[in-house]
């Protein structure tokens, strides 16, 4: 009836030797790229370079407040987002007229480039943190929404059953039942919207003047020319991008990977 | 009789759509009996229980449990289903309490009835384990004891060991009459197999084909505590001979 789940992989040496050879691998053939192409720093700096350059930016100040800005607009907007999408997406699955009532907005709002969307939102919600935290909810939403939705639609009806046998209140059947039966599709979701919340974030930023590291791209390459920048500043949102879904991956291995 | 019966069947009637599934199924049991229902397939034997289990309402007719009607889900009456449908994040123990939880009961009083209910099933051991580690025998053990957790008057159990292997089926029905000679509950189950309802039943009745009806009755007058060894190998053949009789009678007349 179960079935038997692969274990999730471990850090193990063994695990770790060839993530850290095919790391070495890019770095090489990126570096000959620029050798063999005689390529300028400001159009691509080798490995290097931007390696330097971040750990520079990292020692003197330049990322760090950038990357706060960033990283609060991620867990504001990604928490706001996901419980929105849980609460809609559990709405969708248990009433078959909202899901026909609500669905076609729901899918064209998603379909509209939320790069178009994003200029308007900072005029209707100003400059600040909350315009950002918009535009990052809203990204993170959909796909949060319909896991849930998915999930809470795939429950066992057996289980259901056995809840209501037992005379079990409504709101004991979704925190004892639902809520853990979709917890391992409603995770998927959470794993795609947490990436999607570091795309948003810097979306956000991208028509702010003021700070994060969607704005410091657009200082690297408009305003000061550094092109390492540029790339270090892509370095630290594509690391920040990774640890956001190693946490989820990490709350879903405490929260499902017991089963 | 001048007791009255635990659970009654009256003139129970139900259809989906244009299928009948029961036509006015009527039977009672007794306080302490063993009721067997059987009957070919998709005579709404388990549709009956659903009924019985205040799962589904019948369209007209009634099933009363001890002089009340049942209008709904009730904890006088416990089902277990086919398959043990366990909360596979949850551990045995978990699953095993859950009723008791859902009725508020607190942590001691849990953690008492749980020691009880596990020795009653015969589950020591397993009662930090989860579900997908256990057999399909072992599963529907702890199934059965979230069940009775709640004390229930009338035990309804639903081919409950039909996905189980016949050597494990076997353990298990016997386990089935300790547990009945121990808690005196009234069961009713549901079963395909004749020597099945033979070695459970004090009466095995036998359903007609869908519309589901009462074909026949027949007690089995073999003394308790039943076992395997001791069963009078003529009383078997005899009711096993009338219940096949009912059975192909029921075919006939469909």
């Amino acid at each position: 009836m179960i079935a038997a789940r692969p274990r999730p992989a471990r850090w193990t040496a063994d695990a770790v030797w060839p993530v850290a050879a095919a790391l070495v691998a890019f770095a090489i053939v990126w570096q000959l790229v620029v050798l063999v192409g005689r390529l300028p720093a400001f159009i691509l700096p080798g490995p290097a370079e931007v390696a330097a350059r971040f750990v520079g930016a990292w020692t003197d100040g330049t990322m760090w407040p950038h990357t706060l800005t960033t990283v609060s607009e991620v867990v504001l907007g990604f928490a706001a987002g996901s419980v929105a999408g849980v609460v809609v997406g559990y709405g969708l699955a248990r009433s078959g007229l909202l899901a026909r009532l609500a669905s076609p907005y729901l899918v064209a709002a998603q379909a509209v480039p939320i790069l178009a969307i994003a200029p308007l939102l900072s005029l209707w919600f100003g400059t600040g943190l909350l315009a950002k935290v918009v535009v990052c909810g809203l990204i993170v939403f959909f796909p949060v929404a319909v896991a849930t939705m998915v999930g809470v639609r795939e429950v066992d009806p057996g289980l259901l059953e056995v809840a209501r046998s037992l005379r079990a209140a409504r709101r004991r059947i979704l925190v004892d039942v639902e809520l853990p039966a979709a917890l391992p599709v409603l995770f998927g979701g959470l794993r795609v919207g947490v990436t999607l919340a570091v795309v948003g974030a810097i979306v956000g930023e991208w028509a702010g003047p003021d700070q994060g590291l969607g704005v410091l791209i657009n200082l690297a390459r408009g305003s000061l020319f550094d092109t390492p920048l540029l790339f270090a500043t892509l370095l630290t949102i594509a690391l920040l991008g990774i640890v956001c879904y190693g946490l989820v991956v990490l709350a879903e291995r405490r929260l499902v990977g017991l089963r | 009789m001048s007791v009255p019966p635990i659970l009654a069947a009256r003139e129970v009637r139900v259809s989906f759509g244009s299928t009948v599934a029961l036509d006015g199924l009527s039977f009672e049991a007794r306080r302490a009996e063993v009721v067997a229902l059987i009957g070919p397939n998709g005579c709404g034997k388990s549709t009956f229980l659903r009924i019985a289990a205040g799962l589904l309402r019948p369209d007209d007719g009634e099933v009363i449990v001890d002089g009340a009607t049942v209008a709904g889900p009730d904890p006088r009456i416990g089902l277990v289903f086919q398959e043990p449908r366990l909360l596979p994040w949850r551990s045995v123990a978990d699953n095993v309490t859950w009723p008791l939880e859902l009725a508020g009961w607190d942590r001691p009083r849990r953690d008492a009835r749980l020691r009880e209910l596990i020795a009653l099933v015969g589950l020591e051991g397993a009662e930090r384990v989860r579900p997908s580690q256990l057999s399909g025998g072992m599963r529907q053990r702890a199934a059965l004891a979230r069940t009775l957790a709640l004390g229930p008057e009338v035990l309804l159990l639903d081919e409950p060991f039909s996905a189980l292997d016949a050597l494990t089926r076997e353990r298990l029905n016997l386990e089935l009459l300790r547990l009945h000679a121990d808690t005196g509950t009234t069961i009713v189950v549901v079963t395909h197999s004749i020597p099945e309802a033979i070695l459970l039943a004090d009466r095995v009745v036998v359903l007609t084909p869908r519309p589901g009806r009462v074909a026949a009755e027949i007690p089995i007058d073999a003394p308790r505590p039943r076992s395997l060894e001791r069963f009078d190998a003529a009383v078997v053949s005899d009711a096993a001979a009338e219940i096949r009789r009912h059975l192909e009678l029921g075919e006939a007349v469909a």
